[in-house]
């Protein structure tokens, strides 16, 4: 599966990371590390069009993004 | 349209409560369109503390007080109080230093810039103008791959240490010893209550923690990702500036000449805001920004805000600093070696594609 870990970068580099991911296609799972990029992610991935879920993992919070 | 309002309500309200209460601060003391400014404010601190000697710009501003403070609360209130750090700091100290000579040319941070232009400071609209340039050429070095590399946990001290600062810093205000500096003269004279002051900052900080509100984020993602969420907070806080103004009586003229603690040289106040978005975008964020994260548990922003009052420091302390009257030569030559300074660190910190 495409994966990303964007744990440590801070906005926009998640999301910079999750836009060029996403050429290579869905699903993408990105593993970042605090709630400002999960709604950033799940902003602009629902704003072009995917369906985004989060969940916490540990202290860090897993994205997945699916058309 | 309900989820729409749902997912862009919250920051839209942010906005216009930060306006709103930034034209209040102004009836209530504050000079004239500075309800809010996070380098003029920082640039008074550093004065009142003695790192600069210019008599009219010395005051330790509670509302940084409130900003950093509030996010703190905010952030544990969020379970969001995070200590990170490692991510380039000296990089970062450095950029910040960048932004307060390019803020201090212009005469304000990019929320200021908001505010004058809300006041009907039409030089501000120029300055808009630099400062969308500015996030441009950002944006472009972040194409091609900028980074200030990965944060990492730190130890918990990292994180309190500034919102500590600040609380010392409230100390030293409310003591008022007689080794503190505080302005006679305007417009480090011209000041809200304290206690107003401290519970503006403290609002504003919580909603602005909450919302994760920052005037460079707006216009970069509506460049990079055609986002204009963070956008709309920024225009929020013009429109509740201008009608708080208007309902509170604050003298309101849309011109270019007479504009409160504003020039009108178009060419200056452009380039001065061109290196603070450039800066800023580089630092992923504006100076609100920064100082909201440094209340989070972000010892980089800390490390940011550092080189903001230093930079503020240098400025007043080698003549680089604009006033009413204009810019200086010294600070024309300042801001054109903070741009070559970004532009050279944004350029040493390109990734390789991975």
């Amino acid at each position: 599966m495409n994966q990303v870990d964007a744990r440590g970068y801070s906005c926009p580099e998640p999301v910079l990371m999750t836009k060029n991911a996403l050429k290579s296609g869905t699903p993408l799972v990105v593993l970042v590390d605090n709630m400002t990029p999960v709604q950033n992610i799940t902003r602009f991935a629902s704003n072009a069009g995917y369906k985004v879920s989060h969940k916490a993992v540990g202290d860090d919070f897993e994205i997945t993004i699916d058309k | 349209m309900a989820s729409k309002l749902k997912q862009h309500g919250l920051i839209i309200g942010a906005g216009l409560i930060v306006g709103l209460i930034a034209a209040i601060l102004s009836w209530q003391g504050n000079p004239a369109n500075m309800g809010f400014c996070i380098a003029c404010f920082l640039r008074d601190i550093a004065g009142a503390v003695g790192l600069h000697r210019a008599a009219v710009v010395q005051y330790i501003r509670p509302e940084i007080i409130g900003l950093v403070l509030g996010a703190m609360g905010m952030a544990f209130f969020g379970k969001e109080f995070q200590v990170r750090g490692g991510s380039s700091p000296v990089s970062r100290f450095v950029l910040g230093f960048c932004v307060m000579v390019g803020a201090l040319m212009f005469l304000g941070c990019p929320l200021r810039m908001v505010l004058r232009i809300g006041g009907g400071d039409l030089n501000a609209v120029l300055g808009l103008a630099g400062f969308a340039a500015g996030i441009f050429v950002g944006t472009l070095f972040l194409k091609m791959g900028f980074s200030l590399k990965k944060s990492t946990p730190q130890p918990m001290v990292e994180g309190f240490l500034m919102p500590a600062i600040t609380v010392g810093l409230l100390a030293l205000l409310v003591a008022a010893p007689a080794f503190i500096f505080f302005s006679e003269e305007a417009p480090g004279s011209l000041r809200a209550p304290i206690a107003l002051a401290l519970a503006a900052g403290l609002i504003v900080g919580a909603l602005a923690q909450k919302t994760r509100l920052c005037m460079v984020g707006g216009i970069r993602d509506a460049i990079m990702f055609q986002d204009f969420h963070l956008l709309l907070g920024f225009v929020a806080i013009g429109v509740a500036a201008l009608a708080g103004n208007l309902v509170l009586g604050n003298p309101v003229s849309f011109s270019f000449d007479g504009q409160p603690v504003a020039y009108n040289d178009g060419l200056w106040n452009m380039l001065g805001m061109v290196l603070v978005g450039f800066g800023s975008v580089l630092l992923g964020g504006c100076p609100l920004r920064q100082l909201i994260l440094a209340g989070s548990g972000n010892s980089d922003s800390s490390v940011a805000v550092l080189g903001m009052v230093t930079g503020a420091a240098f400025c007043h302390n080698f003549g680089l600093a604009s006033s009413g009257k204009g810019p200086t030569a010294n600070g024309q030559i300042a801001v054109i070696i903070g741009l070559v300074v970004v532009a050279a660190i944004g350029a040493a910190n390109l990734n390789k594609k991975k």
